[in-house]
């Protein structure tokens, strides 16, 4: 395959970018998007150029390592696919790709297609846990949980913090991804006794740091975990639930 | 041919408490010393890793109240390669009426590393395997769930019980991210610090004990220093060594292999595991080889065509014309032999032209038989997203024809040396999960990984670190400004000026791929003398080149990820030539490690534990030569036996 490839140049946080236009030859249908970048480093490698920063890690759309906005689109053209698994079939031959960082306020550009998602790391500190010490938990077998409970927790929990859904909704809200947090914790039994403290606190923490949620949907769309859209309405109730429950935990 | 240079030292001594190894673990936690809750703000533990094992080591320091130094190369806690392993973790908990037990779980993971592990080091996996899966389920992974709302379990290679505990196709996902947010709670209650994106390059040694870590930031590239009482590494595999792995692409030997620059022994590395069930390479282009979960074993079934070099689609091959060998050789195992043998039959097949694919390098792995039994919706809940990652790879649909996998470089069992107390040679350096090489002797069990990384992390630090503390009260932190420290921080920058000014033509990645065919065809699935002694060779002369013509563009003081892999490719060069050299000491086939001069009459792994019932634990000589001490190996629960899975 002949691909145009225009991709965002960035050295350092300080400095303003550019995009750079790359033609290449001898891409392959099978090739993912992060081994055609590969493939263009290698080529600037060998002529002494500097390659282009991105940031990956396993390549199976497990670790949400990667994310790299495709024509716009976070992660790139097919829904909820993750930047390791779009593949080059997906695009036709002689087409131009724009490649840039996951685009968004709270994710400030490090170099080239790479950014700093530590904001997502604070809504979890917030309260995206369970404050169970080591040795201390309860047997996990008189818990019981349902299937269908133990299977709703997970759909939640199914998040792999990856930020493309604040980089697709176009007012940077990261309600997917906090509504995925409570969502995930509010289902199980092991997450009710601090639950509306964690509602009240992760989302003090997005109100601060994140846009707001204006239910575009982008972010299910996107989502490379398939997290449903109903993660979204959780942070409202939860919000809503907490605010009834004024000075409780649970 | 390569001059190669061992030496033997003195035998070491895995200080496990004498009597039954059954009971050593409680023995040896009554004799640890403990440090009062007030004392332990005043001890810093620095943590290297933030995986299952290193986040949950320091997640468990903070929580005792230990002031705790995190550090990750990535850009978050919950990135780690924990995090990929799909398909469940092990536990004794023995609950069912199927007639499991320690003992049982004991007996499976010794023998199916062959015998070259700590029978006391598996007790004691075993025993906190019960408490693991509480903890993981208090702290909000999701487990699957029977109807009835119990735990549910199912079964894995080398395994006649149903043990292991999972989250669909994501149970490390699930694990990893419960760890990371206990690590994160820490971190908001000011127990841990955590630094993200800075990279370990060194271990400070003074007057014989681990007292700090140089690291640089991968972000701005400064370098600094920072000095604790303690160093626990827990900074996983180096499966990567061989390039097409199953490990993510940042996993790295690095601090691992530094350490052991700075004499910390490293044992058996050697053993390293294939996964039968990766995907087969099909271009060459393709930056890994992906895992599909071994869980798949459980319903698919593993074939290649009876004839060799048929074409035909896998469809049209009828029932009568397929070999099922893994049923065929194994009967009482069948689909769920070990990884080590499962691999070995696919090679063998694959070798013997009976492989599948465009590039003949793989065998089929076929649902069409379990669709008909389970229907598709029960074989989606089970392994739905495994299928879709498959049909993203390949863009083929495995609902409708067979996958196709082939082995692939996937776990490491060697790493550091340690001892019972998971501490190595060098006091005061700690090791945990997969970058130690504990509990899975030559061959690790399927879900033991993800099992041995939280008993590691939670579990047994917490106990042990401590124990080596106590000694220490009223002494501070060796001081950043001390001679030691200097000279470290300097040793780094001069390793990274002298790869920045090769200035050769050739990027890093080009050295890696030719050290990983190199090390697949020497030092893969199967080795023989003449092999390994041609590998050794090839990666001497591979490294002369890597300081000839590599060439890292930019500068040390930035962002640069073609040094960071520099560094990592670097120290692969030295460790791959330690993997050959002790593949070809070993006289004797164990586990993953088949040497073919050592295999019985009907080609399974020849043991000879007359004279090899050790663990080999090597030292760095001067000038690329090594030194190896042997740790004697002793089984008193579990008879001695061969394996045996027909």
């Amino acid at each position: 395959m002949r691909l145009t490839i225009e991709v965002w140049r960035q050295e350092n946080p300080d400095v303003p970018g550019f995009f750079e236009e790359h033609a290449i030859e001898g891409a392959q249908e099978e090739m993912s998007l992060l081994e055609l970048i590969d493939y263009l480093n290698d080529h600037l490698v060998s002529e002494g150029r500097e390659p282009i920063a991105y940031d990956s890690d396993c390549r199976e759309g497990i670790c949400g390592t990667c994310g790299i906005t495709v024509n716009d689109q976070p992660h790139g053209p097919v829904p909820n696919t993750p930047s390791c698994r779009q593949h080059l079939r997906s695009f036709k031959d002689g087409q131009k790709l724009r490649l840039e960082p996951l685009r968004s306020a709270a994710f400030p550009v490090i170099r080239d297609l790479v950014v700093d998602r530590s904001a997502m790391d604070r809504v979890i500190q917030a309260g995206g846990f369970v404050a169970v010490d080591a040795g201390t938990a309860a047997d996990a077998d008189s818990m019981q949980i349902g299937h269908g409970r133990a299977e709703k927790a997970l759909d939640f929990a199914a998040c792999i913090g990856c930020g493309a859904c604040i980089a697709a909704c176009p007012n940077g809200a990261a309600n997917l991804f906090a509504g995925s947090v409570l969502n995930h914790l509010s289902t199980l039994p092991q997450g009710k006794p601090e639950r509306s403290k964690r509602a009240r606190s992760i989302i003090q923490e997005i109100d601060e740091s994140f846009g707001p949620c204006s239910v575009y949907g982008e972010c299910a769309v996107t989502c490379p975990a398939g997290i449903p859209l109903s993660a979204i309405a959780a942070v409202n109730r939860e919000r809503a639930r907490a605010a009834l429950r004024r000075g409780k935990d649970d | 041919m390569a001059d190669i240079n061992i030496s033997y030292g003195e035998d070491i001594s895995g200080h496990v408490p004498e009597g039954d190894p059954a009971t050593a673990w409680e023995r040896r936690r009554d004799d640890y010393k403990l440090v009062s809750p007030l004392n332990r703000r005043k001890f810093k533990v620095i943590v290297v890793g933030t995986g299952l094992a290193g986040a949950g080591c320091a997640a468990a320091l903070g929580e005792l109240g230990y002031n705790v130094s995190s550090y990750t190369f990535h850009d978050s806690s919950r990135r780690a390669h924990s995090v990929a392993a799909q398909g469940g973790i092990n536990s004794a908990r023995a609950r069912k009426v199927d007639n499991d037990s320690i003992h049982r779980f004991v007996k499976d993971t010794v023998k199916g590393g062959d015998f070259r592990g700590r029978e006391a080091d598996a007790f004691r996996l075993a025993e906190e395997s019960v408490r693991v899966i509480d903890h993981m389920n208090g702290i909000g992974a999701p487990f699957a769930r029977e109807y009835g709302g119990e735990l549910t379990t199912r079964s894995f290679g080398g395994v006649q019980v149903s043990r292991t505990y999972y989250t669909r196709g994501q149970t490390g996902q699930q694990l990893q991210v419960s760890a990371h947010r206990a690590l994160q709670r820490q971190v908001a209650a000011g127990t841990v610090n955590l630094h993200t994106h800075e990279e370990m390059l060194d271990l400070i040694v003074k007057d014989g004990r681990a007292v700090g870590i140089v690291t640089r930031n991968l972000r701005t590239g400064k370098i600094s220093a920072e000095t604790a009482h303690a160093v626990v590494l827990a900074t996983g595999g180096y499966g990567n060594v061989f390039h097409k792995s199953t490990l993510a692409k940042n996993s790295n030997c690095t601090a691992a292999w530094r350490a052991h620059r700075r004499g910390a022994y490293f044992a058996s590395p050697a053993y390293i595991q294939f996964h039968p069930t990766a995907l087969p390479i099909s271009s060459k282009f393709q930056s890994k080889t992906t895992l599909m979960s071994e869980s798949l074993r459980n319903d698919g079934r593993i074939w290649v065509p009876l004839t060799a070099g048929d074409t035909r689609a896998a469809n049209d091959i009828p029932e009568n014309e397929r070999d099922y060998y893994l049923e065929r050789k194994y009967p009482a195992f069948a689909n769920l032999t070990p990884r080590d043998i499962a691999s070995r039959a696919a090679r063998e097949q694959i070798e013997a032209g009976h492989g599948v694919g465009p590039l003949k390098n793989s065998v089929y792995l076929d649902f069409r038989d379990a669709k008909e039994r389970l229907g598709v919706k029960v074989l989606d809940e089970r392994y739905g997203n495994l299928f879709e990652m498959y049909r993203d790879a390949t863009g083929e649909d495995p609902h409708e024809v067979p996958m196709r996998i082939a082995p692939g470089a996937h776990f490491a069992m060697g790493g550091l040396w340690t001892d019972y107390d998971q501490m190595s040679n060098i006091p005061g350096l700690f090791v945990g999960g997969e970058a130690g090489w504990a509990y899975h002797g030559a061959n690790r069990l399927g879900a033991n990984s993800l099992l041995s990384a939280c008993v590691d992390g939670w579990f047994t630090l917490p106990y042990s670190v401590p124990h080596y503390l106590a000694e220490h009260l009223g002494e501070a932190p060796v001081d950043v400004a001390d001679d030691v420290v200097v000279q470290t921080l300097a040793d780094v920058q001069e390793r990274i000026d002298r790869l920045m000014n090769i200035r050769g033509t050739v990027p890093t990645d080009h050295f890696h791929a030719r050290l990983g065919e190199i090390l697949y065809e020497g030092c893969g699935v199967s080795r023989n003398d003449s092999k390994l002694r041609r590998a050794i060779e090839e990666i001497r002369e591979l490294r002369d080149e890597f300081y000839r013509e590599l060439f890292v563009p930019g500068t040390g003081e930035q962002f640069n990820q073609e040094l960071e892999r520099a560094g990592r490719v670097e120290d692969y060069l030295e460790l791959a030539e330690l993997m050959c050299v002790d593949a070809l000491d070993r006289k004797e086939s164990a586990g993953a490690h088949f040497r073919e001069e050592f295999q019985t009459d009907d080609g399974e792994a020849q043991r000879n534990d007359e004279e090899w019932c050790f663990v080999s634990a090597w030292e760095m000589g001067p000038d690329y030569s090594h030194i190896r001490h042997a740790e004697p190996l002793t089984f008193e629960a579990i008879e001695l036996q061969t394996r045996n899975y027909k």
